[in-house]
This record gives C-alpha cells, sequence and structure tokens, in this order.
C-alpha cells in the first residue's frame, strides 16, 4: 500500500474520531450545565443525586461506561439481541454502514462522561465568583437573571477557558476508546492494516494526525482566552 | 417629615445578635455618619437597608412608603425586595466594579436593563456623573486599569446613576491607600453640597465630623450614643463612647 492509500484509510478513521469528538462537545457542553445546577441546587435531594452522578462518572473508567451503554439495553429488557447490536444491523442492511449502532453507543457514554467533567468545570467557576458581584447587582436593582446573564456569565467564561481547554485536548485523546467496542476510529483503523497487511507504521503515523489536530486547537482555544483577556476577574 | 425611618430594626444570624433593636430617623438631604469598632453591626445595618438581609424584627419607611415591616406576617417576595432595594444605594467597601464592562459601562449598566431611558440619555448621564467624579478621562478604561481611589468613584457614579433617595458608604476609603483617601471624600463632600441623603459608615473622625449633620456611634448591635457632630465628638455623654473616640484618636 502507497503512502496515500494509508493515508486515505486511517483518514477515514478520523472522521469517525472528529464525529465522536464533535458530537461529545455539541451535545457534553451545553448538558454541562443544567448538571452543574443541580449540583448547586439549594433542594438537598437534587443535589445529592446529581453530585453521586458526578462521582460515578468521574470515578469510572471510560472504557467502562462505554461496555456498560452498549451492554446494558440487552440486559435492563432480557433482549438476546442487544439494542445497538440491532442498530448496527438496521444501518448495515440500510445504509451500509456496518458500525453506526456502535457508534451512537459510544456517542452516548462521551457525552454524558464528558458532560459531568464540565459541568464541574462550570460549577467551579461559577462558584469563584465573589458574591461582591452578586450583591453589586442586586443593590442597582437587577434582577437574579440579569446579574447571571450580563455580570457572571462572562466572568464565568473567562475563568473556564483554560480548563475546559484542556479537558477538550483530552477529548480528541479519548475517542481511541472507542476501540473497545470494535467502532472504526483511526487506531482501529491501523490496527486492522497492521492485521491483514502486516504493517506497523501506519499505527505510529496516526499520531501526526492527533498531533496536527491539537495544535490546531490549541492556536484557537489560545485565541479564544487572548479575546476574553481585556479585563481582569 | 423625615424621607427614612428605621424603626426597631433587629438582625440574628444563628444565636448571636447582630442588631439589637435600631430606631433613628433622616430628614432628605441629611447626611449620617456612622461610627463604631469593627463587628458593632454597621454593615448589617447598611445591609438591612439596602435588602441585601432582611431583618427579624423592626420596619423601614421611606417617605410615605413602608418598605418592610416585620410586625405583619407577609413575606416578601423576590420583586418587592427588587423594587425596595431602588431606594437606596450601597458604595461597597472593595467597590465591587463589573471587571468585563469599561467605566462607562459600569455607569450605564443598571440604567439600561432597567430602562430608565433612551440610550442616549443613559449615557449622557453616565458621562456627567463621571465628570463630576472627575473621571472624564477615563470613560473607556477597564476596573483593573485603574487606581483604588478611581474604582471607588466610579462605584458613587454607578450607584448615582439610578438616583436613590438614600446612598449609603460602607466604609468607603477602608480599602485604599491613605494618599488615595482624599479624592474618594472630595466626592463624598460633593456630594452633601448638592443635598444628596447619604448614610456613611467611615473611620475617618475628622471627615464625620466635617460632613455628617448626625453622628450615630453603634457598640455591639446598640446606638450607643446619636446627635450632632458637637455633641457625639465634643461632649460625649456614654463612657462607652469617650473611651472609642479616645482610642479613635490616639491611633492618629
Ligand atoms: N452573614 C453572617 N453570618 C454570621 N455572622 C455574621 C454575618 N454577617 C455579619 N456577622 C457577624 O455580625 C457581627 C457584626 O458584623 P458587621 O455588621 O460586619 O460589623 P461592622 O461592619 O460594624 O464591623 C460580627 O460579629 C460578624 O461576625
Ligand atoms: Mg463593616
Amino acid at each position: 500500500m502507497s503512502f496515500w492509500e494509508v493515508t486515505q484509510f486511517l483518514l477515514d478513521g478520523f472522521y469517525i474520531s472528529l464525529l465522536i469528538f464533535a458530537v461529545t462537545l455539541v451535545c457534553g457542553a451545553p448538558l454541562g450545565l443544567p448538571i452543574a445546577f443541580c449540583s448547586m441546587s439549594r433542594f438537598k435531594p437534587v443535589k445529592a443525586i446529581s453530585k453521586v452522578v458526578v462521582w460515578i462518572v468521574r470515578g469510572v473508567p471510560l472504557m467502562l461506561q462505554i461496555f456498560i451503554i452498549y451492554y446494558a439495553p440487552g440486559l435492563l429488557f432480557k433482549d438476546q439481541i442487544p439494542l445497538f447490536s440491532r442498530l448496527d444491523r438496521y444501518f448495515f442492511i440500510n445504509y451500509g454502514i456496518n458500525d453506526a449502532g456502535r457508534i451512537i453507543a459510544v456517542l452516548i457514554a462521551f457525552t454524558i462522561n464528558y458532560a459531568c467533567y464540565f459541568s464541574e468545570i462550570y460549577r467551579g467557576g461559577i462558584e469563584s465568583i465573589s458574591k461582591g458581584q452578586y450583591e453589586a447587582g442586586y443593590v442597582l436593582g437587577l434582577t437574579k437573571q440579569q446579574i447571571f446573564r450580563k455580570i457572571i456569565l462572562k466572568q464565568v467564561i473567562q475563568r473556564i477557558v483554560p480548563p475546559m481547554s484542556n479537558e477538550i485536548i483530552t477529548l480528541i485523546k479519548d475517542t481511541a476508546l472507542a476501540n473497545c467496542i470494535v467502532v472504526c476510529e483511526i487506531i482501529k483503523q491501523a490496527n486492522e492494516l497492521a492485521a491483514t497487511k502486516a504493517l506497523i507504521w501506519p499505527l505510529f503515523y496516526t499520531g501526526a494526525f492527533y498531533l496536527l489536530f491539537v495544535g490546531m486547537l490549541t492556536i484557537i482555544l489560545g485565541k479564544v482566552e487572548k479575546k476574553l483577556s481585556y479585563f481582569r476577574s | 417629615m423625615a424621607l427614612l425611618i428605621a424603626e426597631n430594626l433587629k438582625k440574628n444570624f444563628g444565636k448571636t445578635e447582630v442588631l439589637k433593636g435600631i430606631s433613628f430617623s433622616l430628614e432628605k438631604g441629611q447626611v449620617l455618619a456612622i461610627i463604631g469598632s469593627s463587628g458593632s453591626g454597621k454593615t448589617t445595618l447598611l445591609r438591612c437597608l439596602n435588602f441585601l438581609e432582611l431583618p427579624d424584627e423592626g420596619s423601614i419607611t421611606v417617605g410615605d412608603k413602608v418598605l418592610i415591616d416585620c410586625a405583619k406576617a407577609e413575606t416578601l417576595d423576590d420583586e418587592t425586595i427588587r423594587q425596595n432595594r431602588l431606594h437606596f444605594g450601597l458604595v461597597f467597601q472593595n467597590f465591587n466594579l463589573f471587571p468585563q464592562y469599561s467605566v462607562l459601562g459600569n455607569v450605564t449598566l443598571a440604567p439600561t436593563l432597567l430602562k430608565k431611558g433612551t440610550p442616549e440619555e443613559i449615557e449622557a448621564n453616565a458621562r456627567r456623573l463621571l465628570d463630576q467624579v472627575g473621571l472624564s478621562d477615563k470613560l473607556e478604561n477597564y476596573p483593573h486599569q485603574l487606581s483604588g481611589g478611581q474604582q471607588q468613584r466610579v462605584a458613587i457614579a454607578r450607584a448615582l446613576a439610578l438616583q436613590p433617595e438614600v446612598l449609603c458608604f460602607d466604609e468607603p476609603t477602608s480599602a485604599l491607600d491613605p494618599e488615595l483617601t482624599g479624592e474618594v471624600l472630595r466626592v463624598i463632600r460633593g456630594l452633601k453640597n448638592r443635598d444628596t441623603t447619604m448614610i456613611v459608615v467611615t473611620h475617618e473622625m475628622e471627615f464625620a465630623r466635617e460632613v455628617a449633620d448626625v453622628v450615630m456611634y453603634m457598640a455591639d448591635g446598640v446606638i450607643e450614643e446619636m446627635g450632632t457632630p458637637e455633641q457625639v465628638f465634643d461632649n460625649p455623654q456614654s463612657e462607652k463612647t469617650r473611651s472609642f473616640l479616645h482610642g479613635a484618636h490616639e491611633k492618629f
């Protein structure tokens, strides 16, 4: 196989890695917000449930969570063929894609997992804003919503950009875990070449894809951070 | 008739009684200076007036409007509390400016959100106030680019922008380097000349004597002594007041 053929083959896998990355970010980042608010709720049961969920999700390996999401529906409903295998078959028959069901399982696991990590970053950011900022808003006769939207939010965003950047960079590398239920992400593709064509170098070559992407992310996130550095809170 | 009447205000935090029955009244245009050692409840009193805390007992009346009367069973909803706050302004010890807004933005934010006029009117008013506190050349700066004294003057302009009936100051110069207190005190003096009704918690005794119509000395949650500056500073009746003033004098 030529270098370009290998590149093409690995790119097919990297698109899946990028898909997992994008969906996790687009779904997980907003989902983290209600979880953060639950964790800060004054209503004790909501707070407790939220804290336990976050504790479990952050305390258990993501790989295990992928397995659990993948196998749990079948066990729960005493179904011989797991839900996601059915989806796999459905998509294969109708669209000729062979791992769509498993990709969905991975997307669910990643989204939940990252939403919990994000929620802790949001919570830390929100709780780090001094009480004085809220009180300054209150004495000016502003409502709670106005204070949050117009005063607190931007300060929180400024503070969470660096930890979010770390999480986002970890996320692209974590997509390799999809491997565990045989989703054809880039490392799975490289392994495929090792198994069928006895080519080892493509496995090392995958590193270049990650590095390129992380480099891009670093530049973009650095720009965002810089853009928000015009004030100091 | 008095503009502000506070009657028998009491406030507990758990088991500690912080305010033990504070009563006073203030005429329109008067300046009340509150002095007293730390922990005597001065901040808590200002916070009750600004509805950052709700008193456990007592009542607060502004003009002919009873804002809160703890003797009545009703609990105030968020909207009523918010409306009540608009009668007062509060300038904090540590300014609490909004860091992501420029000087001008800090002053226009609340009037804009509360729709207190057209954007042009609000901005013109903010420029006028910032000119009044001597910051016309800093309109586009951000709070972190200002000295403490400048930040406090922005905070005063921000509070004035909503035209509160009573403007409260909680130790406005305590967080400042000594050489910066003058510019803030000058602004407060200027407000007195414009007949702004003010309550100023301060440790600056000379300033209190000069600017106040009434001086209140608080100790352990009660008003130990209250009167004109001459009465309180030159002829204190209570032993506690005498020893406090003596101690304050020693420091300088
Ligand atoms: N939120 C609070 N919870 C518990 N105790 C408080 C709270 N706020 C103030 N206190 C207590 O009330 C007392 C008076 O405080 P404060 O009003 O800040 O006094 P001052 O401003 O005169 O120094 C202090 O003993 C303080 O510890
Ligand atoms: Mg105080």
